[in-house]
């Protein structure tokens, strides 16, 4: 099936994004990655030493395969954002990044008026960014005008895999924006991600749910299956059929 | 930023006596209950440090890992202490550098720290953590800045574990690029606190009560806090410590925790602590702290044997020293200063990296970056 995902003019096969955090060793991250069919791989800047090749993150990926991903975890205000993005790139990064604005170090809530000012002056300095928000539908639309690639809603608080906690305002986000949907962070199982994708979200991102799992490299291709069902599912139609359910006893039958 | 009261006008209303009693009376319903919950409460977390829950050690366990995992992930990040001084005003009755041992005393000069530093660095660490004993007059805030300005280049991040300063000269140490405060109040105990701690400007319970918060104001990234275990029952100092942290937390809500809970050591004085901690109650306040706090850093330092402290890598530690020496000039040269505590596990940090990989952990030495305050 020729679906690509296109994010600024870039094109991807495989609709999964992962992260590099919290696996038990690059090892396993890597098969992880490999087996998660992924070609974005996002990894945490406060994480990496970049200039240094021996990095165990850095010289686990392979960077004519996947396209690495900076993010800015960590950073609580705009400022932080901006000087940690510039430094990846300064660094040697694509001048793509995953932007991070997350105040609040425990459940790592994105701030909305900072991540907008953030993405704002990156998007002008030339930067794609791919903003983490929560699921605020407006928000996402201010983003999508600042000119970001695409908008991140999260499903629920980072790492604590309970799913689409967020549904009903990730569905008019979909509903409204034209960049794509990448839905980040709280999905727990393939289930939740084939869930996003069943509703029209464009990709997600996952990685506690991989990273802790018993076997990393099994549940990321059980990851991949997953999203792909979801899309499949989605192309399919079931989004309508959903919505626009036909009662089995029309109540206007008589009209015909 | 506005904070709505200070810690000691919450901790005040406590009755030392009748918390003891609550925590006595637990039950194994209690602690049933409080494994039911959602959310823990403090009520139901005051059952977990009881006698009560010990026989449900393997279950507090069991979720203390699963929850330290799914919110850090299968990492343990490692840093080294760095000792610059053993000069102290102070006398605390169970430290080796009580101004009352006859013991000698040095304090680095910047190339030595420097020494020091280098020697760490080479070693792998990019975390560090600046220690020193209370001497303001020997151990100026101008020499703490310079030490910072010349270790800077080679870590990660710099955290001060020093005397208790004002919030104006924390605020020159983040400026330094300095991104954590740590600051023990050994005791939570007021009476015990003067028990121990005979003379100096440490006497002043009140003081180092608030260091956290003026840290918080100053704008710390990372606040540690912790309790000497050993001074009174653990089980009320375990009470106090999470009631500290969740104050922290409420009104720094921008600044990342951690608590210590280190066990006395053997020390030059020869102090014996009156409340032993056996292994099984270290685990047991290790585990309900985690469960009452899931996204708080939990801190294990070479106080502990290699035998405790590789086991308790899965119970919900985030954070390990390693190959640590508590004598100032300790690392670069073989000094002959005091040191603060005898350390129970000398392995090497490769060694001890070794280990966390063994247990399934990816050693991780780097975890911050100065550009976020630089």
């Amino acid at each position: 099936m020729n679906d690509p995902l296109n994010i600024s003019g870039r094109s991807f096969h495989s609709r999964l994004l992962v992260g590099t955090g919290k696996f038990s060793s690059p090892q396993v991250m890597r098969e992880a990655i490999e087996a998660s069919g992924a070609e974005v791989v996002t990894v945490a800047l406060r994480r990496v030493e970049l200039e240094n090749p021996q990095d165990s993150i850095i010289a686990a990926i392979d960077t004519s395969r996947y396209l690495l991903l900076p993010n800015t975890s960590g950073a609580r205000d705009a400022e932080e954002a901006v000087r940690l993005a510039r430094l990846a790139r300064a660094a040697g990064c694509e001048a793509w990044v995953k932007l991070e604005v997350t105040p609040d170090p425990h459940y790592l809530l994105p701030d909305p008026a900072e991540t907008l000012k953030a993405a704002e002056i990156l998007v002008k300095d030339g930067f794609v960014v791919l903003p983490y928000i929560h699921a605020d539908p407006v928000l996402a639309k201010r983003l999508e005008e600042v000119g970001t690639a695409t908008v991140m809603p999260l499903g629920s608080p980072i790492g604590s895999k309970q799913g689409l906690r967020t549904r009903d305002s990730i569905e008019i986000i979909i509903e409204m924006v034209n960049v794509p949907v990448v839905v980040d962070a709280g999905l727990g199982a393939p289930s939740h991600a084939a869930e996003a994708m069943e509703m029209g979200a464009d990709a997600v991102l996952v990685n506690t749910a991989i990273a802790v799992a018993a076997d990393p490299p099994a549940m990321a291709r059980a990851f991949k299956k997953g999203v792909e069902a979801g899309r499949e599912a989605f192309l399919a139609g079931l989004g309508q059929s959903q919505k626009k359910a036909e009662a089995s006893s029309p109540l206007t039958g008589f009209l015909r | 930023m506005k904070t709505s009261m200070a810690f000691y006008d919450e901790l005040k209303d406590y009755d030392w006596e009748r918390l003891e009693e609550s925590i006595y009376s637990c039950t194994e319903a209690d602690v049933e209950r409080a494994l039911m919950s959602q959310i823990l409460s403090l009520q139901g977390f005051i059952s977990l440090l009881s006698p009560a829950a010990e026989t449900f050690l393997e279950e507090l366990a069991q979720r203390a890992h699963r929850l330290t995992e799914q919110r850090f992930g299968r990492v343990i990040s490692l840093f080294a202490p760095l000792y610059l001084s053993n000069v102290c005003t102070n006398s605390c009755i169970y430290c080796g550098f009580n101004v009352r041992n006859p013991v000698e005393r040095l304090t680095l000069t910047v190339d030595q720290a420097a020494a020091e530093g280098k020697h760490l660095h080479d070693k792998g660490f990019r975390h560090l953590l600046l220690v020193s004993g209370e001497s303001p007059r020997v151990i100026t805030l101008e020499y703490l800045l310079s030490v910072v300005a010349r270790l800077r280049p080679w870590f990660a991040s710099i955290v001060i574990e020093i005397y208790p300063m004002e919030t104006a000269a924390y605020r020159k140490f983040i400026d330094q690029g300095v991104d954590g405060l740590v600051i023990y109040q050994e005791t939570y105990n007021e009476k015990r606190y003067a028990e121990v701690h005979l003379a100096g400007k440490k006497r002043d319970y009140h003081w180092r009560l608030g260091t956290p918060e003026r840290g918080g104001k100053a704008g710390f990234r990372r606040l540690g806090i912790g309790a000497l275990l050993g001074l009174s029952d653990w089980r009320l100092e375990g009470f106090f410590l999470a009631l500290h942290a969740r104050y922290l937390l409420r009104n720094f809500w921008k600044s990342h925790l951690t608590i210590s809970f280190p066990r006395l050591r053997p020390a030059a004085g020869g102090y014996q602590p009156p409340f032993s901690v056996s292994d099984s109650q270290m685990v047991q306040l290790l585990t309900a702290l985690r469960l009452l706090l899931p996204d708080a850093g939990l801190i294990l330092s070479t106080r502990e044997s290699p035998n405790l402290r590789d086991h308790l890598i899965p119970l919900g530690i985030t954070s390990m020293s390693a190959g640590s020496r508590t004598d100032p000039g300790g690392y670069a040269h073989d000094a002959e200063a005091e040191a603060q505590f005898e350390i129970a596990d000398h392995r090497s940090p490769h060694a001890v990296a070794d280990v966390i990989r063994q247990k399934g952990y990816e050693p991780v030495w780097k975890d911050w970056d100065v550009a976020f305050l630089q």
